[in-house]
């Protein structure tokens, strides 16, 4: 024991190849330990993600359908012209980039109140949290066929409730507004319990004082309780971008794409499983994979230290 | 003291009002789709919220197909056999991050990050050809890769979160009376860590029980397609029938698991879903 406590504090400035000497038994067990234990775990997320994504960016640059595999062959970047240069790709794009932006704001919204509502409420707190975690932990295609039998005509209560006479998950707009509602009563919750543990590090005495100065209700939230939340509001917010931006399950049960509600998540499952054109498909794959790590980087490279992850231990 | 009594009773009230919009807000589209399930066939088209007449006749008719048994015994299957393979790896990691000063520690964290964040459909198209070639397609093993992968990085958060909270001195106190860093970890972490353990291996549970996009991708026939992908290829229980009872009534067995978690472990979910994110 003591002996590493001398080498780590001997270590700082020395530079590495002293520092490595200096290592005791101990230290280099607890590294050798430590690779050990994290190896399974490395080995499996590079495999299943990084080789199929090398794999993916290899398949997109061959003209490569199931339905003729004879043609197969190297064609460079042609798949991307073609998808890039599709309409129908710029749709799901677009799609997706609004669903994403629409459903997620209004989440935040939604969440931050159901949080306030967790955190605050004096009568059956427990209860609440129960019933919450509901949508959170039911399966999303469960929830989506609940949504699309509600809106089903003559079968769906919430079909005769609005529009008795409409077919309303066959008109574009109005199935954009199931979709996000179905998309937004799933994962409101999940926000909410990421705000709500921001909500815990707010101090009480840091609201009580600013209520004693004469802040409104209104103040004190924007004032006090949100600059204190900040990272938990960034990575809320990141983490629900990120996984809105893959939307699939629920575009799938409620209209499959149709009247030009698919996402880019659908278009790609459309083109491998139907069309079977593994070339276009890996193109999207990689197309999609790209555009997150944009926004990704932004998020992390825009706000910083707020990045879960990135100052592991510092924070605490 | 009447003045306080009086306030504390109008806020009761007004909390209690909240409350209940919460409560209709999560159980609504969960109890159209009992609602559905335990329609008849002659009112199952009504529009009505609450059934007119009820009957068990759906859960009868999928309970009595090889399609959904099969699927339900696939569901089943891979999500028990993905969390455990998930948790043990995880666990191992998370100590390691936790507890062990080690090189590459940082790059882990990394990793496991943006495998959270990674979009699942990039992942499709590749192991769709990975998998045929490997014989892996329409197999168990073959969604339960991708499964133990999208669960590792929250198992990994999630357990280095509790991990952390676990009191250093016992670990070293171990290590005092002369055990290794490995018996350390099986006789004295382990045992404090399985609450944690196990909240985790709930969430892992409902990552996988919940996917939609491997399962429909990566299955072509009854022998590995779970629920939630059999869901839409069902037809009622003979093939012209009106499907929509019998999808409701599978649609609620695979709901059954999920609602008796949070009913029983909704402090444990609430705390491992919130540890992982904040603490990081």
């Amino acid at each position: 024991m003591t002996t590493e406590v001398a080498a780590s504090t001997a270590d700082p400035d020395t530079g590495a190849p002293a520092g490595k000497k200096q290592l005791s038994e101990g230290k280099r067990a607890e590294r050798r330990l430590g690779l050990l234990l994290c190896a399974p775990a490395a080995l499996v997320m590079l495999a299943v993600t990084a080789w199929p994504v090398i794999y993916s960016v290899w398949l997109s640059l061959q003209r490569y359908d199931l339905r003729f595999p004879g043609q197969t062959e190297f064609i460079g970047l042609e798949n991307y012209i073609t998808v890039l240069s599709s309409p129908y790709w710029w749709t799901s794009f677009g799609v997706t980039m609004g669903l994403t932006a629409v459903s997620v704001a209004l989440e935040f919204v939604l969440g931050f109140a159901l949080a306030l509502i967790m955190h605050r409420t004096i009568v059956a707190r427990g209860l609440i949290r129960t019933v919450a975690l509901i949508p959170y932990g039911i399966v999303t295609v469960v929830a989506a066929f609940s949504w699309r039998y509600a809106f089903t005509p003559d079968t769906g209560y919430l079909a005769q409730l609005l529009a008795p006479e409409a077919a309303l998950l066959t008109e574009r707009m109005p199935a954009f507004g199931i979709i996000v509602l179905a998309e937004v009563w799933k994962t409101t919750p999940f926000m909410a319990l990421l705000l709500m543990a921001g909500l815990a590090l707010v101090p009480d005495d840091l609201v009580k004082a600013a209520s004693v100065d004469g802040a409104s209700p209104w103040q004190r939230f924007i004032k006090v309780i949100v600059p204190v939340m900040k990272p938990a509001i960034l990575v809320a917010l990141l983490f629900r971008m990120l996984d809105a931006f893959r939307i699939f399950d629920n575009i799938f049960v409620l209209t499959n794409g149709a009247q030009q509600t698919g996402s880019v998540s659908v278009s790609t499952y459309n083109n491998l499983i139907q069309g079977l054109n593994l070339g276009i498909g890996s193109t999207m794959s990689v197309l999609i994979f790209i555009t997150v790590a944009i926004i990704a980087f932004i998020f992390v490279k825009g706000f910083g230290t707020a990045a879960p992850g990135s100052d592991d231990g510092g924070r605490r | 003291m009447a003045m306080i009594g009086v306030a504390t009773t109008r806020r009761k009230i007004q909390w209690s009002f909240l409350d209940l919009l919460v409560v209709v807000y999560a159980l609504v589209p969960v109890l159209w789709i009992v609602s559905l399930s335990f329609k008849s066939k002659e009112t199952l088209n009504d529009g009505n919220f609450i059934p007119r007449e009820w009957s068990i006749q759906n859960y009868v008719d999928i309970f009595q197909t090889n399609e959904f048994v099969r699927a339900l015994f696939n569901s089943i299957g891979i999500a028990l056999i993905s969390t455990f393979i998930a948790v043990v790896i995880g666990t191992m990691a998370a100590y390691a991050i936790a507890r062990l000063d080690f090189p590459g520690k940082r790059v882990l964290i990394g990793v496991s990050l943006l495998v959270a964040m990674f979009p699942q459909v990039s992942l499709v198209s590749p192991l769709f050809e990975i998998e045929r070639a490997l014989g892996l397609f329409d197999t168990w093993p073959g969604l339960i890769l991708p499964y133990v992968t999208f669960g590792l990085p929250l198992a990994i958060y999630t357990l280095s979160a509790f991990f952390k909270e676990i009191p250093w001195e016992l670990e070293k106190a171990a290590k005092m009376d002369g055990a290794t860093p490995a018996q350390a970890f099986r006789k004295v972490i382990a045992p404090l860590a399985a609450p944690g353990v196990f909240t985790t291996a709930i969430l892992v549970f409902i990552l996988t029980w919940n996917d939609f996009l491997f399962a429909i991708s990566l299955t072509s026939t009854e022998a590995s397609r779970t629920v939630p992908a059999a869901l839409s290829f069902f037809t009622g229980a003979s093939q012209f029938e009106d499907p929509k009872g019998t999808i409701s009534a599978a649609a609620v067995v695979i709901t059954i698991p999920i609602i008796l978690f949070v009913l029983f472990f909704q402090r444990r979910i609430v705390a491992g879903l919130t540890s992982g994110a904040v603490k990081g």
